[in-house]
């Protein structure tokens, strides 16, 4: 009861609980919890042998949050920023810090425009884009598309329908745009 | 080497591509064994999280054999058997120095809000993953684990996130002996969390979510009680009824940025991206908890803004505590659970996935197919 000041009592005794769950309790005390304390120095545990760790070589004006006063010196090097969509993300790093919306919302869209141009690149190449084999579609005959959302009583399954159109709206947006393009001639 | 990359959201493909080199002295590469795919791979998938470049390598848990190590290296060697932290982490800015690994400083050029993760867009630093045949492991004398002989891979990889994940969602809900949690989500981490809950003291553990072969996973992997939340029109009342009105004392957040059970919230989030997550499930927990209660989030949100209930939050008294898990802290104190039987991390495997099907591998995982609830991702030189 939530009006008085007694906890509602538990169906399972901690004695019963032991006996049926293997291991139950054996954290109980906070101490052996590894995270406790939040946070603890244990150097022994990190095997880094500097205090600051050697520069890995910049090769490239790396892009980097405005909010770090210098480049780290350890950071990832693949995908460099390229094209229109490589622009945009230059842009939200030189001008907005983590705490602007306008930052994450300038690289979401990067990340759009990068999805359409490197569609477009892939055409010139030998190995374009397929959204079929690429969005794993062929797994829903192999793998009970049907019978593992049919009477379930799933919550995602009233939204599954959307997934082609936002897989699919850029393309027919292109194909469209590439049947004008060329009536117009 | 032969590698997954992203083509744009809902694609992926398997192609070439250049067989990483060291590029720091305390670099290590890795020729990768296993790797699995994470409910939070499925973020990028679906294009949530800002900066998911066209081309990048996803895949934050893996495990491989070391191949070539870079000439500061003194802790591992080529032909070591590796487990290796989702987190990329120094050992010794200011956050490492205090355990806080998940929040390195000196790894993560493109954010100071989160550290470096591998395979997970360059927000978290740029870092191809290991859904790949090879990958670069900075600081190789700091993160990578030997993985004990009596391990097995599956066990192994489930060790570099989920399992510590879990854990340390249970250790964030500060439980104390006799008390109620409930877990939402009952994916790997949702399910670790409930089994580490036990281990904590709880009284009684409850997990909610949506897809019943998953809740039966819970029920025998968990011993937990559950709640099908489609099954409730309101499914915080149903939890407050069974807990006799008081609410939970712990509620422990392992859904995250994609959670359904609201519509509005799930399509403004997940598909029209105007969310940093669907905040169905952090509104369920805020709402779940009892006043002074803690809720503990271990599910991931991107990071722009989320329609998320804080002045019940405040009103309520709550403690919120969440952070990306710091792996290697966990390591000790899981290998002797797992050597006492308390764990046997692989029993939440369903499927096994060579690397060239990994797109497929990645629908299936998305649409919740086939019973799915853990794809391991082996590659073909494996």
């Amino acid at each position: 009861m939530t009006y008085t000041p007694q906890k509602p009592r538990l169906a399972e005794s901690s004695d019963k609980l032991r006996a049926r769950i293997p291991g139950w309790g054996a954290d109980l005390d906070p101490a052996d919890r590894p995270s406790v304390p939040r946070e603890r120095f244990a150097p022994e545990e990190s095997g880094a042998h500097w205090e600051y760790p050697d520069e890995q070589p910049e090769l490239w004006p790396r892009e980097r949050s405005l909010e770090h006063t210098r480049l780290p010196p350890v950071f990832g090097t693949t995908c460099p920023p390229k094209g229109l969509s490589g622009a945009i993300r230059k842009l939200a790093y030189a001008k907005y810090s983590e705490g602007r919306a306008a930052h994450w919302l300038l690289l979401m869209a990067g990340d759009r425009v990068d999805a359409l141009e490197s569609a477009l690149r892939s055409m010139l190449t030998l190995r374009p884009d397929n959204p079929v084999t690429q969005t794993g579609v062929l797994s829903e005959g192999k793998r009970h598309g049907m019978s593992s959302r049919l009477g379930h009583n799933r919550a995602d399954v009233k939204h599954h329908w959307m997934d082609p159109i936002i897989v699919g709206a850029p393309w027919a947006g292109a194909a469209a745009a590439t049947y004008r393009l060329f009536r117009r001639r | 080497m032969r590698a997954m990359v992203y083509r744009g959201p809902y694609r992926v493909r398997v192609e070439e591509k250049d067989t990483p080199a060291i590029e720091h002295p305390n670099d290590a590469i890795v020729r990768v064994t296993r790797a699995a795919i994470c409910g939070s791979d499925l973020h990028l998938y679906h294009g949530m999280m800002p900066d998911t470049r066209v081309g990048f390598t996803f895949g934050h848990e893996f495990i491989g054999e070391v191949h070539e190590v870079g000439p500061s290296v003194q802790k591992v060697k080529p032909g070591d058997r590796v487990m290796v932290p989702f987190n990329v982490f120094c050992g010794t800015c200011f956050f490492c120095a205090r355990g806080l690994y998940s929040n390195c400083q000196n790894v993560n050029p493109n954010a100071t809000a989160v550290g470096g993760i591998y395979g997970y867009s360059h927000t978290c630093g740029g870092y191809d993953g290991g859904q790949a045949e090879y990958v670069r492991v900075p600081f190789a004398d700091v993160g990578p684990g030997l993985i004990p002989e009596w391990l097995d891979d599956d066990d192994a990889v489930l060790l570099t996130d989920a399992l510590p994940t879990g854990y340390f969602g249970a250790q964030l809900g500060d439980i104390v002996e006799g008390d109620v949690v409930v877990v939402y989500g009952a994916g790997p981490v949702g399910l670790f969390a409930a089994r580490s809950a036990w281990l904590m003291g709880a009284g009684r553990v409850i997990v909610v979510d949506h897809l019943d072969y998953r809740l039966d996973k819970a029920r025998e992997f968990a011993h937990a009680e559950t709640v099908c939340f489609t099954e409730h029109g309101d499914v915080v009342l149903h939890l407050k009824h069974l807990t006799e009105g008081l609410g939970a004392d712990v509620v422990i957040d392992a859904v995250g940025a994609e959670a359904d059970g609201n519509l509005l919230q799930h399509v403004t989030a997940a598909k029209l991206k105007l969310q940093g997550g669907s905040p169905v499930a952090l509104n369920w927990a805020i709402d779940t908890v009892r006043k002074g209660g803690t809720v503990s989030v271990v599910g991931a949100y991107g990071p722009l803004f989320s329609a998320v209930k804080f002045g019940d939050a405040m009103n309520k008294g709550l403690t919120l505590r969440m952070n990306q898990c710091p792996v290697k802290r966990q390591w000790p104190r899981l290998l002797e659970h797992i050597r006492n039987g308390y764990f046997k991390p692989s029993d939440v495997v369903t499927h096994h996935i060579p690397l060239e099907h990994i797109p497929e591998g990645y629908h299936m995982f998305s649409a919740k197919l086939d019973n799915c609830i853990k794809p391991i991702v082996v590659p073909s030189a494996a």
